[in-house]
């Protein structure tokens, strides 16, 4: 009992630690090029490469859709550029002891696209709703532990879960609407953020004007925002020589090559672990020692210079490293260079002396995919290992390899957001996620122990260790987190990064 | 009459056809609208339970007969893929209904430009006499008929787009919102479109012409007095022209079909853009729509092509 104590209130600490960040309140603005001075104003147009999934923020899958859906949806709290929480339409929350009650304050005067403050009630549906307490289907899998939402005044709520999880908070990001609209017969998008939606065209793009009413003093700077729908690569490189976009991110290194006189070019670490994903489950490489010994012939750096001109992470297992706290940097197990030698005394000791042979599925649009699939079949050859490259549809992919796991490899990437256990999730034996397949008891078991546990230091450790069971048991060779590189008009200022998947406008100006 | 019956039977049997096949192939090729959707997030019970929403946990036979069923009353049903907002999907019809202006009137332009061209051109040709002018039209028409029209448009592009900066490449402007910019931005795609097809229709109504020049009216003609420009127009071009006007019915149904790949190339929201990026994401009831649509569409061309033969040479229909 005594020790039970100890972890909640070492818990209790670590929550304390998050409310004051979060009592910090806006992010800083960070004026990357001083002497910029931001003005009012102005419409923007950005490219981006996949159409929208839905226009309900509960809804939205697709990662290319909450990048969008960012600018116009808030939660009761909001990540930073640091990936750290800060409070949005709530100004302040506090958990309870056990990790099952959560109170959130709400923020005075915080108003909806349409007009009308946002209220206690209107929290309630929302997390209801994406939680699935309304009609018994969670639309945001996370939430589907909540057991209540309670409004004790009007700017209060009670949000009480079944399972004490440290990584729960992370899902109070998502968007609050206004109580109805998610059912209303045809009702426009309508959030707390700091642009509102003004139509959409299928195909086309989505277009954002300003909320003159937005909660955070000072932003946005722009009156419009368009996010133009480009589907193909080639065409956008077009359309920024033309000058028609704005903004681009996703540039693979030979087209921020050719854009830079024209264009700033600016690139941060993306959320993509890439892989060479084995299927742990068949032939060759239900063999360990294959592997292993594909790992250590691996020649990372080489990859990383041919596909992203050296400015990717090169990484050991399945953690990016900007999770600073979880990640662990392995690569001293395998080298992130070639390791001939060893590759092949392992393939001799597997039984394929005369040299192994196995075919890379890969998403052929994905370019960054495809080419480092290509370097890396080019360079496995100096270890006797002759890998055939199988370009396919995504979709076929989706289906074929991800969900009936009918490969033998593949390169392709996996996305996180903030929480360390979205990456590791997918290895357990049993998830439906795990597409490589891989089984390991230990690996389940420590990963269960690592998402239960309520004490962060003890969490973190596992988190590790789990890393540490991929590397060991070469579960697959993760190679590198890719940057994103963007291109951005020279007249603008302001744009952040963040560590997941979003395009923040708010932040954006001309400058003078 | 009877000749329009039985035109109408074979639209009707081709549609039917056309729909299976369409139908049938979207069963084979792999992954569903569903694996689109949910990506790498998939988890089997959320796929089963969009696969529910969709109405795809039902047996093919009963979907198929249950989608014909309210295309025949007229119900295209809801895009899998497209929103209109927070809660609806975007109905078929007013999602193509809004792409098609933009390919007709791509398709309506570069017809403008293949008339206007090739018709003088293939005429001048014929009548010429001038070596060098003949092998310089032979090589440049060779030419542009081996290009393929997406890689003129990239050429297009990057000459009249930056180059000269005429126009800027992906500032498309929406016909509701500035017709004559809207007109203007399609220029360029349209002379993408028409330039092989310029090629081609001029050739074809060069040969055509110079074999009707050895028919034994034109001996006649001559020796009537014509001079030799009354001869060219007032009776080869007319006769020359019967297999033209099977050519360029091609051409329309090809064009107004989708000018897919030029589409793309410039960024134009029209059907053929529409099409490729719905058999990406599986949206089984746009692709199906735009198939029917297509077939409609070749299949009437066809038809007023063969009107036209009746209105141009009487003596066809009196066989």
């Amino acid at each position: 009992m005594k020790k039970r104590n100890f972890v909640v209130s070492l818990m209790a600490l670590l929550l304390i630690a998050a409310l004051g960040a979060c009592a910090g309140g806006k992010s800083s603005e960070d004026k990357s090029s001083a002497g910029d001075q931001p003005t009012y104003g102005g419409s923007v147009v950005v490219g981006v490469q996949q159409d929208i999934d839905s226009l309900d923020p509960h809804k939205a899958k697709a990662a290319g859709t909450k990048e969008i859906l960012f600018n116009i949806f808030e939660g009761l709290l909001k990540t930073d550029v640091n990936g750290k929480l800060t409070c949005a339409v709530a100004k302040d929350y506090s958990v309870s002891e056990d990790g099952l009650t959560y109170t959130f304050t709400l923020r005075d005067g915080v108003k909806f696209h349409n007009g009308n403050l946002v209220t206690a009630e209107d929290v309630k549906y929302s997390l209801e709703r994406a939680s699935g307490l309304l009609d018994g289907t969670a639309l945001v899998s996370s939430l589907a532990t909540l057991e209540s939402v309670t409004v004790i005044d009007e700017h209060t709520v009670q949000v009480k879960t079944g399972s004490a999880n440290l990584e729960l908070i992370y899902s109070f990001t998502t968007a609050i609407i206004p109580k109805g609209s998610g059912e209303a017969e045809g009702s426009d998008p309508i959030g707390t953020g700091p642009f509102s939606y003004v139509s959409y065209k299928p195909q086309e793009g989505l277009v954002l004007k300003k909320n003159a009413d937005y909660w955070q003093e000072g932003l946005p700077y722009l009156d419009e925002v368009k996010f133009k729908i480009i589907n193909s690569a080639d065409t956008a490189l077009m359309e920024l020589k033309g000058h028609s976009i704005d903004l681009y991110s996703y540039l693979t290194d030979s087209q921020a090559e050719e854009l830079k006189n024209d264009y700033q070019i600016l690139a941060a670490p993306s959320d993509v672990v890439q892989a060479l994903f084995f299927n742990n489950a068949a032939a060759p490489f239900d063999n360990i020692l294959v592997r292993q010994a594909v790992c250590y012939a691996l020649d990372k750096d080489r990859a990383n210079d041919f596909v992203t001109g050296g400015n990717s992470r090169i990484i050991s297992s399945a953690m990016l490293p900007t999770l600073k706290d979880y990640y662990v940097d392995l690569n001293d197990t395998y080298g992130t260079g070639a390791n001939i030698e060893k590759a092949k005394e392992l393939l001799t000791q597997a039984g394929y002396a005369d040299g192994l042979e196995f075919t890379i599925d890969v998403p052929s649009n994905y370019e960054a995919h495809v080419q480092t699939a290509e370097v890396v079949a080019e360079q496995l050859k100096d270890a006797g290992i002759n890998a055939k490259i199988n370009l396919i549809e995504w979709n076929s992919w989706l289906s074929d390899v991800y969900a009936d796991r009918k490969y033998q490899a593949t390169v392709c990437g996996i996305t996180s957001d903030m929480t360390p256990s979205y990456l590791l999730v997918r290895f357990q034996t049993d998830s439906s996620k795990n597409f490589i397949n891989f089984a390991s008891k230990e690996y389940d078991e420590t990963y269960q122990k690592a998402s239960a546990s309520l004490k962060m230091d003890e969490k973190t450790e596992l988190y590790k260790q789990a890393q540490k069971i991929l590397v060991d048991d070469a579960a697959s060779a993760f190679i590198q987190v890719p940057p994103i590189t963007i291109a951005m008009n020279k007249d603008l200022g302001g744009y952040q990064f963040y560590p997941i998947y979003v395009q923040d406008m708010s932040t954006v100006y001309f400058k003078k | 009459m009877k000749y329009l019956v039985k035109k109408l039977a074979t639209l009707i049997l081709t549609l039917f056809l056309v729909s299976v096949l369409a139908f049938l192939a979207f069963q084979i090729i792999p992954g569903d609208v569903v694996t689109s959707i949910l990506g790498t997030e998939a988890t089997p019970e959320q796929a089963q339970q969009l696969r529910e929403e969709l109405g795809l946990n039902k047996p093919p036979l009963v979907r198929y007969i249950s989608w014909a069923g309210n295309v025949l009353k007229g119900n295209f049903g809801n895009s899998y893929r497209y929103s209109k907002n927070m809660n609806q999907m975007m109905p078929v019809s007013e999602l193509i209904g809004d792409k098609l202006p933009v390919t007709l009137s791509l398709a309506f332009l570069s017809m403008i430009f293949i008339a206007v061209i090739a018709i003088p051109l293939g005429v001048f040709w014929a009548r010429s006499k001038n070596r060098v002018l003949d092998v310089i039209l032979n090589v440049g028409t060779q030419t542009a008929m081996a290009v393929p029209s997406f890689f003129l448009g990239v050429l297009v592009t990057y000459f009249f787009g930056i180059l000269l900066r005429w126009f800027s490449p992906g500032r498309y402007v929406s016909y509701e919102k500035d017709f004559w910019g809207f007109v203007g931005y399609l220029i360029f795609p349209a002379i993408s479109v028409a330039i092989p097809k310029i090629a081609m229709t001029a050739r074809f109504l060069r040969n055509s012409m110079l074999t009707e020049m050895h028919a034994d009216y034109v001996r006649t003609a001559y020796s009537k007095g014509a001079t030799e420009r009354q001869v060219a127009y007032g009776h080869v071009l007319r006769n020359a022209m019967m297999p033209v006007v099977t050519f360029l019915g091609m051409i329309i149904a090809e064009i107004v079909a989708g000018s897919i790949v030029v589409e793309q190339v410039f960024g134009l929201p029209g059907i053929g853009k529409l099409l490729i990026s719905s058999i990406s994401t599986r949206d089984f009831p746009v692709v199906e729509i735009l198939i029917l649509y297509i077939t409609f569409v070749v299949i009437v061309v066809y038809f007023l092509v063969d009107v036209l033969y009746r209105v141009i040479d009487p003596r066809i229909s009196t066989k």
